[in-house]
């Protein structure tokens, strides 16, 4: 086994070319990295996205994690929009309700900027 | 690759175009037009050509994933051989490989390379269903990871590491809508200020509406032969473009730039990323192949989706170095006139994307250019032309055209 990180997890041949391996095991990522890159998207996207009604703008941050040498993309926490951020900013990993129908809640990851005195 | 005649290039015999719009009309109508008129253009009847490699699109429904037949049929079966090509935004290029290399291995000596589009209003979606596996679907669904999303993110890089500023990214939808002024087979033809590009609603922040291109309809087609059977058709090839190159490559593991529709990178830490990024080999192994350099070109067309991704393809096709794209820019060099224009056209900001014809629609001007047909945004003495594009998924595309 080469011992490469993937993420999304997947199932199947490990993505290394070089690695003969069909196993790939649970690991756990850092919560923690460094903003790549990030914006504010100010229009509702088409579904599968479930848009708040009334939209709200929201910021969306690429950070590289701080140990496993890849860049996740995901949304950012409530309240924190693109005037917050900047390239290299200490990141954290929160999690937070992507939408609500009548029986569940379902959740999903987002990227908030990293508490104070707990620097990367 | 070596052709019967021991020759590695073909012959454009002809290129022509169904004007870029938003009609919403059948698509293979458009795509009638530009066939109609690349034939015209060669001198040539549609019975006279022996493939069609079809350049297609998932927007019109199964008819558009066999492009290849659909053109075939609605131009009237011949028994003409056809393939069908699918690779995002890159269609087009490797329609062009499928024709240039049926050529060269000597199965047919002349193919039409065609791809038309009609486009829905608004964003890009995801095909329908739910599939939750499909990077594609998951991004919409996870993340509202719209492709100008992804945009900004190159774009707001460019301005935190670089200094790029929103007055460069609005300076190049002015130089491009200059050259696309007078372009007949363009959408939008206004010359634009950089007050109306800062002016205009944020979409993604730093990215305002003019710096995205639009969704359009349109069509590009060419007719590609053997450099023999150019020949023989036209009596001599002095000064005919011919295609050097074509790159279709992909990207090596590990990929390390965030691209669409992925959202997330391959990792580094176990596995070092390659010496060339994906989009740096994307023009660097069309140059490998047609052996010359950045320093050989006369004119390039790059897939401005928006106007800061302009600038990281001056740098992804070697005319200048990481992070220099600003100074080029500003040094007035990419505009028509100067030392290497680049979307002499008008790009995608004049045209908004039409996805399976754009690549072949960037071979088309590269063809006018080499041959001194550009009119008013005509690059004076063209001789070199190279086109970059990308597509969704990882498909690389560049062709280089020369005389």
């Amino acid at each position: 086994m080469c011992t490469t990180i993937v993420f999304p997890p997947r199932e199947g041949a490990c993505p290394n070319p070089e690695c003969d391996s069909d196993t790939l095991e649970p690991a756990e990522l850092s919560r923690r990295g460094r903003v790549w890159s990030y914006t504010e998207n100010h229009y509702a996207p088409p579904p599968p996205y479930v848009a708040a009604d009334p939209f709200e703008p929201y910021a969306l941050a690429a950070v590289e994690l701080d140990d496993d040498g890849l860049v996740v993309l995901g949304q950012v926490a409530r309240g924190v929009s693109a005037a917050d951020l900047h390239v290299g900013m200490a990141m954290q990993l929160e999690v937070d309700t992507l939408y609500r129908d009548d029986d569940h809640e379902y959740l999903v990851y987002v990227w908030a900027p990293a508490a104070p005195g707990a620097e990367t | 690759m070596t052709g019967a005649s021991g020759e590695r290039d073909v012959a454009i015999l002809g290129v022509g175009m169904h004007p870029w719009g938003k009609w919403g009309r059948d698509f293979t109508e458009y795509g009638m037009v530009a066939a109609r008129a690349a034939l015209d253009d060669a001198g040539l009847a549609w019975r006279d050509i022996q493939y069609v490699a079809g350049a297609d699109t998932i927007r019109n429904g199964y008819p558009g994933f066999i492009a290849g037949a659909t053109f075939a049929q609605k131009l009237g079966w011949t028994g003409v051989r056809v393939s069908s090509s699918y690779a995002a935004c890159a269609s087009g290029a490797q329609a062009l490989h499928q024709a240039r290399a049926q050529i060269l291995a000597g199965y047919c000596d002349v193919a039409l390379v065609i791809g038309a589009d009609t486009t829905p209003k608004g964003f890009f979606a995801p095909v329908g269903g739910e599939r939750r596996t499909d990077p594609d679907w998951l991004r919409f669904h996870l993340l509202g990871a719209t492709n100008p999303v992804y945009f900004a993110l190159y774009a707001r890089r460019r301005m935190d590491v670089y200094g790029a500023t929103a007055e460069d990214f609005a300076r190049v939808k002015v130089k491009n809508s200059r050259h696309g002024f007078e372009n007949p087979n363009a959408r939008f033809r206004k010359e634009n200020t950089v007050d109306d590009v800062v002016n205009s609603p944020v979409v993604a922040d730093p990215l305002r509406l003019l710096d995205i291109c639009a969704t359009s309809d349109g069509a590009a087609a060419m007719i590609v032969s053997s450099m023999d059977y150019a020949r023989h058709a036209l009596g001599s090839i002095d000064g005919l473009p011919r295609v050097k190159a074509v790159s279709t490559v992909t990207p090596r593991y590990p990929q390390t730039v965030l691209e669409l529709p992925d959202f997330a990178t391959d990792s580094s830490a176990a596995v070092p990323p390659p010496d060339r990024s994906f989009k740096d080999s994307i023009a660097g192994s069309a140059y490998d192949e047609a052996g010359i350099g950045p320093t050989d070109l006369s004119l390039a067309e790059v897939y401005d989706l928006s106007t800061a991704l302009e600038l990281d393809w001056y740098e992804n096709i070697g005319l200048c170095a990481e992070g220099d794209a600003e100074a080029l820019l500003r040094s007035g060099d990419t505009e028509i006139g100067g030392r290497i224009p680049v979307n002499p056209s008008g790009g995608l900001a004049c045209f908004g994307e039409a996805i399976p014809a754009q690549a072949i629609a960037q071979v088309c001007e590269v063809t006018w250019q080499l041959r001194g047909e550009a009119g008013a945004r005509q690059v004076a003495g063209a001789t070199v032309g190279i086109t970059a594009n990308q597509g969704l998924f990882g498909h690389g595309s560049s062709v280089i055209v020369t005389n």
